[in-house]
């Protein structure tokens, strides 16, 4: 794949981003649950984060 | 024991480090071995947006509503990845138009505007006050809790620290002087400065340790990890409710508008632009900061949540969560984890100041006072004196100004506030800058009255519901205007306008002042109408990927070369724009600076070097001080417009030229063509004539040799075979002269006697001429002539060859004895008409056109002899057309046939001399 088209990419993860830390999927995540002794809502916006960055590297790297 | 000379002494030494860094990166930048040219110290550059607010602020933020804190750094990361497109862009525009800051970038978009740049300077000025005034706050706070030390003196917002107010101000007068030896030590040309780049990259290091570590040292030193705090603040009430953040109605929509407003902030802080987009090395870097840089966010954030419950759990009462990075480590007596917070804190606050205010004092002294300075000196005479001197002062008072004015928001409203809060209310001012960059920036249609109406409603509508309320909280003024609304309207009020409840403050504004802002700069962009600058700088930031470096405006030249150069001499000082001269010269192929000319392209040259130290509106007043705008004025227009209709009209004559060489092209192939058709015709002649020739020669040869070889031949037979030979003979004479008479006719060589004739004389000659052959045959002939015949031009011999002619083919297909034949003269409109009708065998219909061609007989060729040579017609019909006439015949196969012709009554002036293709081929 070009770098151009790989380059797009990014575009997809902001719109993807913008759907993680959106309504709804901020209040399905709301639960009265701990995973690893930590809120659920707060593993998910700090893994959503993360997943975010990983594959913004992922992207960066393709791109050479 | 941390005693107050210990923390004076290791702040010291700490600045003093990052002044060594700084002076190694600038040496070695001078070298030409730049230390930032790197993608890790791009985005470590790009976290001077973690300050204090960050690293004490955030903690704070989190002990009162949970993740809060949270899309102030999930918004820029979300711009970031976007940053290969937006930021690069950027990138690409300021690098071309070498643009010094934020409200340059702006000004420049907008046609140069003067008062674009100066708005926008404005805005961000007093936007960022809060901001300055937030670090001022942050340090002094941890300077005078440190010194209270092992003592946690609870520092509680309702009431101040002692002597906050003094050390705050002896913080902002420690920090002016960082940041004039920072970022104004010199004149840097393009504003970049790799010293406090280094700098602020290494800062960004010590507070990620700093805070991490205190993270670490909170999480599994003073708890058995972050499980256990989060376990611990579940059972408690005020901070299980922490952990559902999005019950609360309006919430997620606070959170969106933060995320927004954050996105903003990443891009229209001027620190952000100065790191992110003036300071940039290599575009390149853009694509490794979209990762690297929310990661280090993510990593300054991950311990945030932990030591705030943490916190909680430890200070029950009283203590200010704004502080609990530093007091905890402190009320556990750990000296040096605490010491490494302040010294973060440090880091935090004034890698955000430096950069700050070295940027808004580029924009102050840029677009604010240098075209006042220039409009004054320009009512004089002359723009003269070294102006490096005066630049240096202007922006080192700038620097100084700005943390006074900081110092002075602290005094008046800073202490009401809680960092986060102060610090957004600079976010939604610089907020206010994205409609008409953004747009700008993808929109050729915004125009320079859009831009400006967008920016002072946004602005205003800030002034009125975030600034005054803030004023307002901290009792200084406007109290009655903000609790009932302006003459008590309600509908009015500052922090519920037009009755919108319910939000947080921040969000109110952003909804009503974004409303205002793209609302009035889209409508009045489209009601505008934009001059020609505006329009090709638009073009020049829109299209910014597409083209090349183009320039908008054409200078011409009022002045030269040296008066240009010592123009620069006075901003650049003399020895840089010396220099400059030298390689533009040398560039142009020439050997001195004295050899050059002050044309349009050495002025724009100069411009853009100006620019790079004053701004582009700045800049452009300069040059146009000694030389003259050429901007497309109505007759450019025309011209354009006349060079495009001028393309027009070539172009359509092309398309003729092209339609009449297709023309000609296809009239050469159809003689072409014709040519080989002839060329045809001429071998199928050749070898028809010698095939024609053969036969008789052949019966010659054949008679004679039985002649010779039988001398005791019956003297009958001998007879009859001589006579054989002389009547082949004499056909064979016929046929070579009629070839010949033929060759000559068509290649128009034969000789014509053209004289008046009369035409009945000729036919009845011809006439009894034959008679003897119509005896002979026994056919009757008759020929009808008139009376009287106006006499016409022809060549009687070649007449009186065609009359014979017919006469004897009329004779040869008529029945012996029976035959009849009938010669009728008559008169035409356009001359005279010959019949020669018989009772013949007659023609078919499809020889009819076949016998005028030559050796072309009719019949059966197997039973009839030939009785001639099949050159007749051909020639009779080539007689008559070169005579002007026509020859065709009409008949019914049985029952005879008529031929005729024409002869007109003034001969063809063809006739006799036109050669002919044949006769070329």
């Amino acid at each position: 794949m070009d770098r151009a088209r790989t380059a797009q990419g990014f575009v997809a993860l902001f719109v993807l981003g913008c759907l993680l830390f959106n309504y709804p999927m901020l209040q399905l995540f709301e639960r009265p649950v701990l995973v690893a002794g930590v809120p659920l809502i707060y593993a998910y916006l700090f893994g959503a984060w993360a997943l975010l960055i990983a594959l913004g590297a992922l992207i960066a790297r393709r791109m050479g | 024991m941390l005693r107050g000379w210990l923390v004076v002494l290791v702040s010291f030494g700490y600045i003093g480090l990052l002044f060594a860094i700084a002076w190694y990166a600038d040496r070695r930048a001078s070298q030409g071995r730049s230390l930032v040219s790197h993608p890790v110290v791009y985005s470590l550059s790009l976290a001077v947006y973690a300050t204090a607010w960050t690293f004490y602020g955030s903690v704070g933020r989190a002990a009162h509503d949970g993740v809060g804190f949270l899309p102030i750094y999930i918004g820029p990361t979300l711009m970031v990845l976007l940053g290969w497109f937006v930021l690069r862009k950027m990138i690409r525009v300021t690098k071309a138009a070498r643009i010094t800051s934020l409200a340059d970038f702006v000004a420049s978009r907008y046609g140069k505007s003067a008062l674009v740049g100066g708005l926008v300077t404005v805005i961000a000025v007093i936007g960022i006050l809060p901001y300055i005034s937030l670090q001022l706050k942050a340090v002094a706070s941890s300077f005078q809790i440190l010194l209270q030390y092992p003592e946690v003196i609870v520092p509680q917002k309702a009431a101040p620290l002692p002597f906050l107010d003094v050390t705050a101000l002896y913080v902002a007068m420690f920090m002016a002087l960082f940041a004039i030896a920072f970022g104004t030590r010199h004149l840097d040309v393009g504003e970049r400065h790799e010293g406090l780049v280094a700098a602020i990259a290494f800062e960004s290091i010590v507070k990620l340790v700093a805070f991490v570590a205190v993270g670490i040292y909170v999480s599994y030193v003073l708890y058995a990890g972050p499980g256990e705090i989060f376990r611990r603040a579940a059972a408690q009430p005020d901070l299980a409710r922490l952990m559902a953040p999005f019950a609360a109605p309006g919430s997620i929509a606070n959170w969106a508008w933060m995320t927004v407003l954050s996105m903003f902030a990443i891009l229209f802080l001027p620190r952000q632009f100065q790191v992110a987009v003036i300071e940039n090395v290599d575009e390149r870097h853009v694509k490794t900061a979209a990762w690297a840089f929310p990661l280090y966010m993510l990593a300054i954030n991950l311990f945030v949540l932990p030591i705030a419950f943490g916190g909680v759990l430890a200070f029950p009462h009283g203590v200010d969560p704004d502080s609990f990075v530093l007091t905890l480590p402190m009320a556990h007596r750990s000296e040096a984890i605490t010491l490494l917070v302040f010294v973060g804190g440090i880091s935090a606050a004034t890698g955000m100041v430096i950069v700050e205010t070295v940027a808004l004092s580029t924009m102050v002294c840029n677009h604010l006072v240098m075209p006042l300075v220039l409009r004054w000196r320009r009512a004089g005479r002359e723009i003269s004196g070294d102006f490096t001197r005066l630049l240096l002062a202007v922006r080192r008072g700038a620097i100084v100004a700005i943390l006074l004015l900081g110092y002075f928001y602290f005094v008046v409203a800073g202490e009401a506030y809680a960092l986060v809060s102060i610090g957004l209310i600079s976010f939604a001012a610089v907020a206010q800058l994205a409609p008409a960059f953004l747009l700008g920036l993808y929109w050729k249609g915004g125009t320079r009255n859009g831009a400006l109406a967008g920016l002072a409603v946004g602005f205003a509508t800030w002034l009125y519901t975030l600034l005054l309320p803030a004023f307002a909280k901290s009792g200084w003024s406007g109290m009655q205007l903000v609790a009932s609304g302006p003459f008590g309207i309600e509908l009015l009020k500052p922090t519920a306008l037009f009755g919108l409840e319910g939000l947080d403050p921040i969000t109110h504004a952003m909804i009503w002042s974004m409303i205002g802002n793209v609302g009035a700069y889209v409508f009045v962009s489209l009601a505008s109408r934009p001059g020609t600058t505006e329009l090709a700088q638009a073009k020049l930031f829109v299209d910014a990927f597409r083209q090349g470096g183009e320039r908008a405006a054409a200078w011409r030249s009022t002045t030269s070369a040296a008066a240009l150069q010592a123009l620069l001499g006075r901003f650049l000082g003399e020895s840089r724009a010396g220099e400059l001269f030298l390689a533009y010269a040398s560039s142009h192929g020439m050997r001195s600076p004295g050899d050059l000319e002050a044309d349009a392209d050495l002025l724009h040259f100069a411009e853009l070097q100006l620019a790079g130290t004053i701004g582009a509106a700045s800049a452009h007043a300069m040059v146009s001080t000694v030389a003259q705008e050429e901007p497309l004025d109505i007759d450019q227009v025309m011209t354009i417009i006349d060079e495009a209709s001028h393309v027009i009209a070539h172009s359509r004559k092309l398309e003729d030229k092209q339609r009449e060489l297709e023309a000609a092209t296809a009239s050469l192939q159809a003689a072409n063509e014709q040519l080989k058709e002839l060329d045809r015709l001429k071998d199928d002649f050749i070898s028809t004539v010698t095939h024609e020739l053969r036969t008789p020669l052949t019966s010659i040869r054949a008679f004679s040799e039985i002649l010779h070889d039988n001398p005791d031949l019956d003297p009958a037979d001998r007879q009859r075979f001589l006579g054989l030979v002389i009547k082949e003979s004499e056909r064979l004479t016929r046929l070579i002269n009629q070839v010949l008479d033929l060759a000559k006719l068509e290649s128009g060589m034969a000789e014509w006697h053209t004289a008046e004739v009369d035409l009945r004389e000729i036919v009845g000659d011809a006439v009894s001429a034959t008679s003897q052959i119509f005896k002979g045959r026994g056919v009757a002939i008759d020929a009808r002539l008139p009376a009287h015949l106006p006499r016409i031009l022809a060549d009687r011999d070649r007449v009186m060859q065609v009359m014979l002619n017919l006469l004897s083919n009329a004779v040869k297909f008529c029945r012996e004895g029976a035959g009849r034949v009938e010669v009728r003269l008559a008169e035409e409109a356009h001359g005279l008409r010959v019949e020669v009708e018989d009772n013949g065998v007659g023609i078919r219909p499809e020889h009819q056109a076949l016998i005028f061609e030559k050796f072309r007989q009719v019949g059966d060729t197997l039973t009839d002899k030939p009785a001639g040579t099949g050159l007749g017609l051909a020639i009779c019909r080539e007689i008559v057309s070169r005579l002007g006439g026509r020859l065709w015949v009409r008949s019914r196969p049985g029952e005879g046939s008529v031929f005729a012709f024409t002869l007109p009554r003034v001969a063809s002036a063809e006739a006799g001399h036109a050669p002919r293709l044949m006769e070329r081929a």
